[in-house]
């Protein structure tokens, strides 16, 4: 038997994780791997409050999830070799056409 | 007394944790990108462990699989090299991430503290086997299902449009 807070807590710890690593990487695939990983720590919450309050909706939750990071996956990476067609650089600091 | 699944669930955990901090230490995008994997293959055993079947094998075909080979895909494609350091760090970085840091780490304090004394999660309680799960999603969830199939209509033309070469069309009837 596994306590749902420790589910919690590793679902904390993956999304601070994707958080941090949205904030100090520089590299945009990285940046972009972050946020896979901030979905799967929510994903993993929903799983545990589906088991804990006998609901199967939260599982369906994540099927949905999964498939918006699908198509988020594709146009996101689509759009990543666009810049990198334009700019020549994956560096975030180095596409700064829009800051003041 | 300690049981199976807590054990499971600690050596499982300890090696998503593992993987997501060996993804912010990495330089190079492929490194990272492999530490991701052993993250969502580690995070299915933690589905498994809550009785989710379908949905620990849509994490390893779907995550695991589909998504990570596109990442590496593009890495491959892009030749991406280790990542260059700017200097003095990020401004915003510094203004959100120390309070957010902050905030997070009092979270789970409070989580810790407070609500340890939550029930266990039963084990293998909730089965989410397909067959339990294809009565909610093709009757309850039908109308997202079918949104979510457009979506990724729309998300694969997107793809194609984005990635096709500018100047493709031009080059064709130079040649």
């Amino acid at each position: 038997m596994v306590p749902l807070s420790y589910y919690l807590i590793l679902s904390g710890i993956l999304f601070s994780c994707g958080v941090a690593g949205f904030l100090i990487k520089r590299n945009i695939i990285t940046i972009f791997m972050s946020i896979e990983l901030m979905l799967n720590g929510v994903n993993l919450s929903f799983v545990a409050f589906a088991a804990q309050w006998h609901a199967l909706s939260g599982q369906i939750f994540v099927f949905f999830v999964m498939v918006v990071a699908a198509a988020e996956a594709a146009v996101g990476l689509a759009i990543i070799i666009a810049v990198y067609r334009t700019r020549e650089t994956l560096n975030v600091d180095q596409v700064n056409l829009l800051k003041l | 007394m300690i049981s199976v699944h807590l054990v499971l669930f600690l050596i499982f955990g300890a090696v998503c944790v593992a993987g997501a901090i060996n993804l912010l230490a990495q330089s190079h995008p492929i490194n990272s990108a492999l530490s991701l994997v052993v993250v969502m293959g580690a995070l299915a055993v933690e589905y498994l462990l809550l009785g989710a079947e379908f949905v620990a094998a849509v994490q390893v075909i779907v995550y695991a699989g589909a998504i990570m080979v596109l990442f590496v895909f593009v890495i491959m494609l892009l030749n991406a090299g280790a990542e260059e350091r700017t200097k003095g760090g990020s401004y915003v970085a510094m203004v959100v991430g120390i309070p957010g840091l902050v905030l997070g780490s009092g979270l789970l304090a409070w989580v810790l503290v407070a609500r340890s004394g939550t029930d266990a999660v039963p084990a293998g309680a909730l089965s989410g086997s397909p067959k339990e799960l294809a009565p909610l999603l093709f009757h309850e969830f039908l109308l997202p299902f079918e949104v979510t199939s457009i979506l990724v209509l729309i998300a694969i033309m997107g793809a194609v449009v984005l990635a096709s070469h500018p100047n493709a069309d031009q080059k064709k009837e130079n040649a």
